[in-house]
C-alpha cells in the first residue's frame, strides 16, 4: 500500500505542478519589465480612478495632447491648436492620416464620442469631473442634459472644438489625464464591456493591448500604426504588478523588473547605499497632509489651530519617519509649479524650538495646562507609516500638555467618515495632483467641495478663488490670485501640511530616456533599453 | 455509501444558503463603501457608479437580485476590477490556486507521513528527535519569514529560481511558492503521523502481529499504517480546503496571480460581489472536503459504514 502511495503521491506531484513553459521572447525584440507596486483596476480610460492604470494607459492610447519625456505637454493626435481671444473655445486640427490599431482613421468623432461617454452617467465615469470645465458636462453628467448637448463638435473629420464654462488656463495640462483619451466607437459598439480584452481593444498609442492575466502581467507589443512608430524603441512592455515591496527589489536585483514604481521607505538608506543613482527619489506634486475639524469647538480657534501646526516637527516626520522619502510641508501647494509661488506658513522659517515656544505660549494664554490638558483624537487610515507618522505628532505634542489619542481604520472606513462629514479632530488626508496647476490643491478647501473635510469655510479665500477664476486668461494675474488664496488659507491653518510626497523609483541603468519630472509620468514610448 | 453521499450533498444547499445570507448581509454592515477612496468622487460621479452596479436599490431587492443571479452562476462584476466578472477572476485565478496548493498538500503529505513514520519507529532516538525539532521549527516559522528566505538563498543566491511571477506557469516558478505553502503543513502532518503511528504500533492487534512473527516492513505498511492515517484524513480536508483556495501571504510575495489574494483584497475595498464570491468558492471547498474526509475514513477504516 505504501508503495502505492508513494507512486500516487509523485505522479499527482508531477501532474500538479507541470504547466506551461516560460515564453521566451524572441532575440530581436526589446522587452522592457516595467515593475508596478499595484494592479490597473481598469483598462478603460473612462473606468480608471488609479495611477497604476495611468501609465498602462498612456502607453496605448494618445490624447489630443500628450506629454514629452520629461512631462512637457506636446501634440498629441492633435498637430495644432487655437484658442479663441475669450479662452474659452479650442480648436484642435488633428494629426492627419493617425489610424486606430485596427487601420481605421483617427477621427473628431471619435472625440466627440469619447468625451460624452465620459460623461455620460451610464458610463458611472469616476473621473467625469475631468472634463467638467467643458460646458454642459456637470450637467450631463448630473443627468440634467443629454450627452449630444455636451460642449464639444466635430467640426470636420479632422477639426474638434472644445467649448468651455471659463477660460482654463491649465485645460490642455488636463487633456494629458488618461481619462480624456479618445475610445473606439466600433470596437465599444461591437463588444459592449468586453471592449478592453486583448483582441479586442483597439488603442491609438505607441502599444496595444496583447496579453492581460490579473495580479500577474499585462503585455503591451508596439503598434505599427502608431504615427511616430518608427522612434518607438521598445518592442514589448510588460507590466509587473509586485505589491510585496521587499520582493519587487529582490526581483529587480535579479534582473526580472527593469524598473519598479515604489520603494519599501524603511529600508530607503539601504537601497541608495546598494544602488546609487539607480534610487531615483524626487519631488511629486503631491501634498500629505491633517485635516482639521475648523467647525468644532476647540478647533474653530484658529489660534490654537496653529499652536498644533507649530508644534509639528516636520524634519522629523520627514527624516526619520519617512526615511527622507517625504519633505516637510509648510503649504498646501507643493512647488514645481512652473511660474507660481507657493505661500508657506509664517512660521516656516522660525527653528523648531522657537516654534515650540510660540506654541506653549499660545497654548497657555488659551487656559490649557497640566490641568486642563488639550485632548486631540488623530484618525488615520491603515498604514504603517501612517501610524508612525501619527504616533511620532503623539510624542511630538505630549511636552506641550497635548494628549493624542489615535483612531485607525482601513481606508474604506476612513474616507468614508470623512466624505459623510463624520465628527473627527484631526484626520490623516494626501491631494495628488491629476494635472500640473496649484488650483488642483486649493479646490479642495473651498466651502462647497467634497474633499473639504475640514469644513474650512472662509469668505476671503472664495472671494480669492472667483478671482482668480474670472483671471483664467491672464495666466500671471491668475497665478499671484491663488498665491494669496493659499495664503489666507495657510494662515487660517484650514489644514496642516505636513509633507510633501517624493516619488521613489529604482530604474536600471540599461534603460535611457527615464527622466524624472515632478507628474512622474514616464511614457514607454520615449524609453530605450540596451 | 451513495445515498450518503447524496444526503450530504443535499443538506450543503441549505448550509450554503446561509453562509451566503450572513456574508452578504455582514458585509453590508461595514462601514465604508466601494466608492470611498483616498481620493473621494463627487455626489454626482458616487451616485452614477450605485445606480450601475444596482447599489441604489434597497437592501432586500439587491438580495433577491444576488441570489438569482448565483442560481444562474452568475456572481456579477467585481465592483474594483470593473474589466472582469467575478467568475472571470475566479476562472483565472482558481487552476493556479490549486496547482499550487494540491502540490504542496501532496508534499506534506508524502514527506510528512514519511518522517512520521520514521519518527514513530525511532522512538526517543536521535531520528525521532531530529524530526521532533525539525518539525517544531517548521510549524513555527511563519510563511512570511521562509519565503523572503527561499527568495534570497534560490533566487538571489544561487540563482536557481526566479525571485517571483507566475512565468505563464512553469515549473521553475512554482517551486518556490509550493516550498513555502508546504514546509509548515509538512511540519504539521510529520506530529500528527508520529503521534498516531505510535498509537498504532502500541494497539492489541499490532502485538499480535508482532507475536505471529511477521514482518516489520508488513506490520508497518499493512497494519499499523491504516489506522494512523485517520488524524491525517481528518487534518487533509480543512487543509485542503484552505490550501487549494490560496494564501494570501504567499501569492503576495511572490507575485502569484492565485485568488488567495482576493480574500482580504476583496474585504478591504469593499468589493461587494468579490467577497461572496470568495465567501462561496471557500465554503464549496470546505464542503466538499470535509465531505471527501467522511467517506475516507469509510475507506481507512471499514469498521465505519454510513448506510
Amino acid at each position: 500500500m505504501l508503495k502505492k502511495f508513494l507512486k500516487a503521491t509523485v505522479f499527482a506531484v508531477s501532474l500538479s505542478m507541470a504547466g506551461g513553459m516560460m515564453i521566451a521572447p524572441s532575440l530581436a525584440e526589446v522587452v522592457y519589465n516595467r515593475g508596478s507596486a499595484a494592479e490597473p483596476e481598469s483598462l478603460d480610460p473612462h473606468k480608471t480612478s488609479t495611477v497604476y492604470e495611468a501609465h498602462v494607459l498612456r502607453d496605448m492610447f494618445l490624447g489630443l495632447v500628450t506629454e514629452d519625456a520629461k512631462s512637457e505637454v506636446i501634440p498629441g493626435a492633435a498637430e495644432s491648436w487655437t484658442v479663441s481671444d475669450d479662452g474659452t473655445v479650442y480648436t484642435f486640427k488633428l494629426r492627419s492620416g493617425a489610424t486606430w490599431s485596427d487601420g481605421s482613421p483617427v477621427t473628431a468623432e471619435d472625440f466627440v464620442y469619447a468625451f460624452q461617454r465620459l460623461q455620460d452617467p451610464k458610463t458611472a465615469a469616476e473621473y467625469a469631473s475631468m472634463l467638467q470645465k467643458v460646458k454642459n458636462a456637470k450637467e450631463v453628467n448630473a443627468g440634467k442634459m443629454k450627452p449630444e448637448e455636451l460642449g464639444v463638435k466635430a467640426i470636420d473629420a479632422n477639426t474638434l472644438e472644445i467649448t468651455l464654462v471659463a477660460p482654463t488656463p491649465y485645460f490642455l495640462e488636463v487633456l494629458t489625464h488618461q481619462s480624456t483619451y479618445p475610445v473606439s466607437k466600433a470596437a465599444i459598439e461591437k463588444f459592449g464591456a468586453d471592449w478592453v480584452k486583448p483582441g479586442n481593444l483597439v488603442s491609438n498609442g505607441a502599444y496595444t493591448l496583447a496579453e492581460w492575466v490579473p495580479n500577474d502581467h499585462i503585455k503591451l507589443v508596439k503598434n505599427p500604426k502608431f504615427y511616430d512608430a518608427a522612434n518607438v524603441k521598445i518592442d514589448v512592455v510588460n507590466y509587473i504588478p509586485t505589491e510585496d515591496r521587499s520582493s519587487a527589489m529582490k526581483r529587480y536585483e535579479a534582473g526580472e523588473l527593469d524598473s519598479y514604481d515604489d520603494l519599501p521607505t524603511e529600508q530607503l538608506t539601504d537601497l541608495k547605499a546598494k544602488f546609487g543613482d539607480q534610487v531615483r527619489v524626487a519631488p511629486y506634486l503631491g501634498t500629505y497632509y491633517y485635516a482639521i475639524k475648523t467647525s468644532k469647538a476647540p478647533w474653530d480657534n484658529v489660534e490654537l489651530r496653529n499652536a498644533v501646526s507649530m508644534a509639528i516637527d516636520r524634519d522629523f516626520l520627514a527624516e526619520k519617519v519617512w526615511s527622507n522619502s517625504m519633505a516637510p510641508a509648510y503649504s498646501m501647494v507643493p512647488s514645481g509649479i512652473e511660474g507660481y509661488t507657493t505661500s508657506p506658513a509664517a512660521f516656516a522659517e522660525e527653528s523648531q524650538i522657537d516654534r515650540e515656544d510660540a506654541a506653549k505660549k499660545i497654548l497657555e494664554k488659551l487656559g490649557y495646562g497640566p490641568d486642563k490638558p488639550l485632548k486631540m483624537e488623530i484618525r488615520y487610515n491603515t498604514s504603517e507609516n501612517h501610524k508612525n507618522t501619527a504616533v511620532a505628532i503623539q510624542e511630538q505634542l505630549k511636552p506641550l500638555g497635548i494628549e493624542v489619542t489615535l483612531l485607525n481604520t482601513d481606508t474604506k472606513t476612513h474616507y468614508g467618515h470623512l466624505e459623510q462629514k463624520g465628527d473627527f479632530d484631526v484626520a490623516r488626508a494626501g491631494w495628488i495632483a491629476d494635472y500640473n496647476d496649484p488650483e488642483t490643491f486649493l479646490e479642495i478647501s473651498r466651502k462647497a467641495d467634497g474633499h473639504n473635510y475640514s469644513d474650512y469655510d472662509s469668505p476671503k479665500f472664495e472671494e480669492l478663488m472667483n478671482a482668480a477664476t474670472a483671471a483664467g486668461g491672464k495666466p500671471e494675474e491668475r497665478f499671484k490670485l491663488l498665491s494669496e488664496a493659499e495664503k489666507v488659507l495657510v494662515d487660517d491653518v484650514g489644514n496642516i501640511p505636513l509633507l510633501y510626497y517624493n516619488y521613489h523609483n529604482i530604474v536600471s541603468p540599461k534603460l535611457a530616456g527615464f527622466e524624472d519630472n515632478v507628474m512622474d509620468r514616464h511614457p514607454s514610448r520615449f524609453i530605450s533599453k540596451e | 455509501m451513495l445515498l450518503y453521499v447524496f444526503r450530504r450533498l443535499l443538506t450543503a444547499i441549505p448550509t450554503l444558503f446561509v453562509i451566503v445570507t450572513l456574508a452578504f448581509f455582514l458585509i453590508r454592515v461595514a462601514p465604508g463603501g466601494p466608492f470611498n477612496q483616498e481620493r473621494g468622487l463627487s455626489p454626482e460621479v458616487k451616485a452614477n457608479l450605485e445606480a450601475q452596479f444596482g447599489l441604489g436599490d434597497p437592501l432586500w431587492l439587491q438580495y433577491w437580485h444576488y441570489l438569482q443571479n448565483l442560481l444562474h452562476g452568475n456572481f456579477g462584476p467585481s465592483y474594483n476590477l470593473p474589466d472582469f466578472t467575478v467568475g472571470e477572476l475566479f476562472a483565472k485565478g482558481l487552476p493556479i490556486s490549486i496547482q499550487l496548493g494540491a502540490s504542496a498538500l501532496t508534499l506534506a503529505l508524502l514527506i510528512g507521513s514519511t518522517l512520521g513514520i520514521i519518527a514513530a519507529l525511532n522512538q526517543n532516538k536521535a531520528g525521532d528527535y531530529a524530526v521532533i525539532a525539525t518539525a517544531t521549527a517548521g510549524s513555527t516559522i511563519p510563511t512570511f519569514v521562509i519565503a523572503p528566505v527561499i527568495q534570497l538563498l534560490f533566487g538571489l543566491t544561487w540563482k536557481l529560481l526566479p525571485i517571483g511571477g507566475w512565468g505563464d506557469g512553469a515549473l521553475i516558478n512554482k517551486i518556490g511558492p509550493v516550498l513555502t505553502l508546504a514546509l509548515p503543513q509538512i511540519a504539521i502532518v510529520a506530529r500528527l503521523m508520529r503521534g498516531s503511528m505510535i498509537e498504532s504500533l502500541r494497539s492489541h492487534h499490532i502485538r499480535t502481529a508482532r507475536a505471529l512473527g511477521l514482518s516489520d516492513w508488513s506490520i508497518v505498511v499493512k497494519h499499523a499504517l491504516r489506522g494512523a492515517l485517520l488524524p491525517i484524513v481528518s487534518y487533509a480536508g480543512p487543509a485542503a480546503a484552505a490550501l487549494l483556495t490560496g494564501s494570501i501571504i504567499v501569492e503576495t510575495i511572490f507575485a502569484i496571480p492565485g485568488v488567495g489574494r482576493y480574500f482580504v483584497d476583496a474585504a478591504l475595498n469593499r468589493d461587494y460581489t468579490l467577497v461572496m464570491g470568495t465567501v462561496v468558492v471557500i465554503a464549496i471547498f470546505t464542503i466538499l472536503f470535509n465531505l471527501i474526509v467522511d467517506i475516507l475514513y469509510a475507506v481507512v477504516d471499514p469498521r465505519v459504514r454510513y448506510d
